[in-house]
């Protein structure tokens, strides 16, 4: 029992913090600009499939630099001759705009790379079991990707606390306008805020791609549990999302791990009831819901506290 | 005037359409093309146009060209439907399908009410791997042929082998949570638990269908339990991405698997070092000793690049040209007459029959079990160097079962 504890919460953790690398960006945007970007799971599945092809062309570790790059530039291309030009029409011709952009880039990505899975394989340096848990072997890849999440966190927080820049965009995540007023060119802030954020989308991507599986449905797969985390953690709010990642990954995780049902806790049913829609919900355990779970929490939270753990303001 | 010459404008290309879809048998092929089922779905267009070019260069069906129409029905349903009617409106009378119970139950109902509202443009399903029994039990149908043995019969095979091996005490199953996934899960419980009460039953899992990116919280629950087997129907990237998660977890326990034999399986299994720890119930394998069908692999191999993973898509073309010169037509109709009750040889060797009663088609299956090869076994999978083994052969009038199939005929 304790060896499943132990993997599962790291198995939790790292998804989490994958998460937290997709959301940070997610929210940050949202909160300076109010659009939801519907395409921020595309941007994860660009960085897969770049991180994929630039693997193929000069390696792991010049790919892990140059395809969140090129990730970011395409974000900020598409902030600056995209949603920067709808702005004007109101924030559901934004919304819109990167709505339709999700599927083009999904199209896209299936016309260039095919609809299948690519080979996108872990890099031999790292390919070998890190260390041993009650003979449960920890995979060195997933370490690194921990470390990846867990600096990128750090260097995130370090960035928003202690520079200029973070204190502009900190102060833009409240009071945009006022911060417009003040001199500061609020444009090239949005272009820069969507350019990083959508870069480390790009980065989950590369390091995600080759643990899970690089093809051109992982932003679909992805994308829904990203609104999950922001709108759980508070709209806007980084630490929100941060303990909203953890949480949700925890919760899927450990969730997949138990076996409890409501015919465990109760007993079973009748057996003269016999096989009815009662029996199915009775016998159905917790292991088999837990691709739902995180969406019943968003209807919780939603009912209960509609700004999200640590968002101050309502949706 | 000018109305009549648009009308013909419209119609006369539609008619020469026509004629010309005549010349060539179409056969509609209905399969994932992408997302989780991509692996197979592709793998099995492979198949069947190296099948449709084996019989075209000896003059085809009747001499009537067979062409296959991929249409990529993303294993859902509802969109497998709609991709039936576009084989049709394209001019197939035949349409083939395998991946995914849930997708096979939904065609054979199809085919069933188109062919009762459309008299003389009937359109037959042949299926190659939806192994869900009640599609030739209570759902059974006159128009949909399946080519591989059912889940009940692999599993009956599956259990007697297990049966005689004492070192499994504690079984854990782990299955799609779907028609067949549930099917594969109930059949296991009910016959391990006849042939061997003393084996103990520590999980048994449903998960999503093709869905699961990363199944190592599933593995970590499976060592946890403290099995010695798992027994899985998974397919597709299931069971590709399940082993590789065995592989990086360092799960040693034995595998009894309908499909580990699937893109990505023999890969992960080499990882996990699993020597011949993996088994797999087929009606034919790479390393099965039949020469014909060790030529035919050769050949398969050298021009696709893929191993054969669909002997049964063999038996199906093979049988269906066999069957259209009996009837001496490429009807629909006559075509269903003849399969029915048809006996035939299949690649693998030994004899088949399609019984009439549910158009079920019974042949001889193998257990084989993956890893390091003798010299008897030349083939290898996914360049691992190792390859697949035969460990048990179940001839054909020992996977018979019973039926409960009531036929109405046309």
């Amino acid at each position: 029992m304790l060896e499943l504890i132990v993997i599962s919460t790291l198995n939790g953790v790292l998804f989490g913090m994958l998460l937290f690398l997709l959301s940070s960006g997610l929210t940050v945007i949202f909160s300076m600009m109010g659009v939801l970007n519907f395409a921020h799971a595309s941007f994860y599945m660009l960085g897969a499939f770049f991180g994929y092809q630039l693997t193929k062309w000069i390696g792991f570790w010049p790919a892990l630099v140059l395809a969140p790059l090129l990730v970011g530039a395409v974000g900020m291309a598409v902030e600056r001759y995209g949603l920067r030009n709808t702005h004007k029409h109101g924030h559901v011709a934004e919304l819109l705009l990167t709505f339709g952009l999700a599927f083009a880039i999904e199209e896209i990505v299936s016309m260039i790379w095919g609809k299948s899975p690519v080979d996108y394989r872990v890099p031999t340096a790292l390919d070998f079991p890190a260390f041993t848990v009650f003979s449960t072997n920890y995979p060195a890849y997933k370490i690194f990707m921990l470390t990846v999440s867990v600096a990128i966190f750090v260097a995130l927080l370090i960035a928003l606390k202690r520079t200029r820049i973070g204190l502009i965009v900190q102060a833009a995540l409240t009071h945009p306008n006022m911060v417009g007023h003040l001199g500061h060119n609020v444009g090239r802030v949005f272009m820069l805020v969507f350019g990083v954020g959508s870069a480390l989308a790009g980065l989950a991507g590369v390091i995600a791609g080759p643990a899970l599986v690089t093809q051109s449905d992982m932003a679909a797969l992805l994308g829904p549990i990203l609104f999950v985390v922001i709108v759980f953690g508070g709209l806007g709010s980084l630490p929100g999302a941060f303990i909203a990642s953890l949480f949700i990954g925890l919760v899927q995780t450990f969730a997949v791990a138990l076996n409890g049902s409501l015919a465990s806790a109760f007993g079973p049913l009748d057996s003269s009831v016999g096989p009815s829609v009662l029996s199915d919900i009775w016998n159905v355990t917790i292991a088999q819901i837990a691709p739902v779970l995180p969406y019943v929490l968003l209807v919780l939270i939603l009912i209960v506290r509609p700004m999200g753990l640590l968002g101050t303001r309502e949706t | 005037m000018l109305k009549i010459t648009r009308v013909i404008a419209v119609t006369l290309p539609m008619l020469s359409g026509a004629a010309y879809a005549q010349d060539t048998v179409k056969i509609g092929y209905i399969d994932p093309l992408s997302g989780g089922g991509a692996s197979v779905g592709e793998g099995g267009l492979k198949t069947f146009q190296y099948l449709a070019d084996e019989l075209n260069a000896k003059g085809g069906i009747l001499g009537h060209k067979v062409e296959i129409l991929p249409l990529d029905n993303k294993t859902n349903p509802q969109e497998s439907l709609v991709q039936a009617q576009k084989a049709i409106d394209a001019g197939a009378h035949y349409i083939t399908q395998g991946n995914g119970s849930s997708v096979g139950a939904a065609l054979e109902d199809f085919v069933t009410k188109n062919n009762t509202r459309n008299p003389g443009k009937e359109v037959l399903y042949f299926n190659y791997a939806a192994v869900e029994p009640s599609m030739t039990n209570e759902k059974c149908s006159f128009w949909h042929f399946r080519w591989d043995a059912n889940s009940d019969i692999k599993m009956e095979a599956l259990t007697n082998y297990m049966k005689g091996n004492s070192s499994i005490k504690k079984v854990y199953l782990i299955n799609q949570d779907y028609s067949f996934g549930q099917s594969v899960r109930t059949q296991a419980r009910k016959m391990l638990g006849e042939k061997r009460p003393d084996v103990q039953i520590v999980g048994d899992e449903l998960h999503p269908l093709l869905k699961i990116t990363d199944f190592s919280p599933y593995i970590a629950k499976i060592k946890a339990s403290g099995a010695d087997s798992v027994v899985t129907g998974n397919w597709g990237q299931d069971i590709a991405l399940l082993l590789k998660a065995a592989a990086d977890a360092g799960l040693k326990v034995n595998w009894y698997t309908y499909y580990a034999g699937g893109a990505g399986g023999p890969t992960a299994i080499k990882q996990a070092n699993l020597d011949h720890q993996v088994f797999q119930i087929t009606e034919g394998f790479a390393n099965s000793g039949d020469e014909a069908a060790m030529e035919f692999e050769k050949a398969f191999r050298a021009k696709v690049g893929l191993s054969l993973w669909y002997p049964r898509a063999v038996n199906e073309m093979r049988m269906f040209k066999a069957a259209a010169e009996k009837a001496n037509s490429i009807d629909p109709v006559k075509v269903a007459a003849a399969l029915e009750d048809m006996k035939f040889d299949v690649l693998d060797g030994g004899s088949g029959i399609m019984r009439k009663d549910d158009h079920q088609f019974f042949q001889p299956i193998y257990i084989s079990s993956f890893g390091s090869r003798s010299e008897k076994e030349p083939f290898d999978e996914e360049n691992t160097g190792w390859g697949w083994r035969l460990v048990s052969k179940v001839d054909t009038p020992q996977t018979v079962l019973p039926t409960t199939c009531k036929m109405t005929r046309p």
